[in-house]
């Protein structure tokens, strides 16, 4: 497929890995914040074509992992009420609540459809006038917009008995929160580079200036992610630290201003907690007042549930870096993708899922 | 679910101007896809698109710029030895 094998070439790959190789003369530690990006590197095994020098630490930019517990319950207690039809992004399905999960909920008998878009999420809710239709709304800035689209698009086609459960997260302010702990390890960053297609990279800038730190906005293909390596290590070794776009195809500085638009006419900025990490300040988007009519957590009265996370999982720690999968004791062996114990071994965005594949 | 794959536009659809819609193939599997946010686009582009809309058109020259100079070092380092042999 154009503009996908020609990222793949494994000759391109070693001549980028020997380019890295030649420069690299200190220990460095890069963090890719992307799960797409933790796939892709356990997947083809890139860690393998870097110098022993470099660790690569995963981040915790998959949405799936990140979603907070009360969240995934109150989907789950919306989902099995008899009047409602739960429609949710298939990797959801599986993330466990206190209780149950989404595919249970479904086996028992209630109506849990996977949509591939929002989109079709709405058309369900045209087709079923009798039914209130809910949308698990989750994910970062990149899907932020299509879920704000669905919003204006049951509007303007005043569907009434469309909602969404909405719990968005931010990339920068999570950043923040990592390279501003005092347990920092992360010397530079691969930036998402799907994200960036919409919010464009400014506001990384200040990021990168204030904790001296190189930020590379860097695909998703085994060529992408080395070049995007490659850029942040020569700052590095330069002791430079600057926004780095190695994503040019994809991105522009300004990023998809018409995306931004629809997603800050439904969403505004709000604190948020992030699923095994806690809250951080200003890194989610919630509901507009304006839009109230389609905030399932308003609709439903759920505004206030909250739920203490179980201990048993270390997925905190090794989305900020400070451990690796196979350090949880649950790792492999309680903890499997058919019998996921945190969020972090559900999808195949996920850093334990994604050691527990390709690196038993 | 951050997955965004790169397709072709085949055709575009702008009937109704809130929703304007393309088919896309991606590596011959056809689907429908959300443009409105991109309202340069046109048929035989390639867009990145994500949960059924589309994020950005892909930048051909960019794309091309990127293999070269990866593979350009090689080149270089090449030319390199030569000099030192
Ligand atoms: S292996 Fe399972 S329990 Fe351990 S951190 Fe990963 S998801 Fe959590």
């Amino acid at each position: 497929m154009k503009f996908v094998d020609e990222y793949r070439n494994i000759e391109t790959v070693k001549k980028i890995a020997k380019q890295i190789k030649s420069i690299t003369t200190k220990k460095w530690t890069i963090m890719e914040i992307c799960g797409g990006q933790t796939h892709s590197i356990m997947k083809y095994n890139l860690q393998e074509f870097l110098p022993d020098e470099i660790t690569l630490v995963h981040g915790p930019g998959c949405p799936v992992c990140v979603t907070a517990l009360d969240v995934i319950d109150k989907a789950h207690l919306i989902a099995k009420k008899e009047d409602v039809i739960f429609t949710s992004f298939g990797d959801m399905l599986r993330v466990p609540g206190s209780f149950t999960d989404l595919l249970k909920i479904k086996a028992e008998g209630n109506d849990v459809r996977i949509v591939y878009s929002p989109l079709d999420a709405v058309n369900i809710a045209e087709q079923n006038p009798e039914k209130k239709v809910v949308f698990l709304a989750v994910g970062f800035e990149t899907t932020a917009p299509a879920n704000a689209m669905s919003v204006l698009e049951a509007k303007r086609r005043s569907i009434n008995n469309y909602s969404i459960l909405s719990s968005h997260v931010l990339v920068p302010p999570a950043m923040h929160a990592i390279l501003g702990s005092e347990n920092n390890l992360i010397q530079g960053f691969l930036a998402a580079g799907h994200v960036c297609t919409v919010m464009g990279y400014e506001e990384y800038i200040p990021i990168s200036q204030q904790y001296n730190s190189p930020i590379i906005i860097t695909g998703f293909e085994p060529v992408d992610i080395l070049q995007g390596i490659l850029a942040c290590i020569k700052q590095l070794e330069n002791n430079e630290a600057f926004v780095h776009n190695s994503y040019k195809r994809m991105v522009k500085k300004e990023g998809n201003i018409h995306a931004k638009k629809t997603m800050f006419e439904v969403f505004e900025i709000s604190n948020k907690n992030w699923r095994g990490i806690g809250e951080i300040p200003n890194s989610g988007l919630k509901v507009k007042n304006k839009y109230k009519e389609f905030d399932a957590d308003k609709i439903f009265s759920l505004e206030d549930y909250k739920i203490e996370e179980p201990k048993v999982c270390i997925s905190g720690e090794i989305m900020q870096g400070l451990k690796k999968p196979f350090e949880c004791p649950a790792f492999g062996k309680e903890c499997l993708p058919e019998n996921p114990l945190g969020a972090p071994m559900v999808s195949n965005e996920g850093a334990c899922n994604a050691y527990f594949r390709y690196k038993k | 679910m951050c997955l965004a794959v790169p397709g072709k536009i085949i055709s575009i659809n702008s009937e109704n101007p809130n929703l304007i819609t393309a088919k896309v193939s991606f590596g011959g599997a056809i689907k429908e896809i959300n443009i409105q946010w991109l309202p340069e686009a046109k048929v035989g582009d390639y867009i990145l698109a994500h949960v059924g809309t589309a994020l950005s058109i892909i930048n051909e020259k960019e794309a091309k710029e990127a293999i070269k100079t990866a593979n350009e070092f090689e080149e270089m380092q090449k030319k390199l030895d030569d000099k030192t042999l």
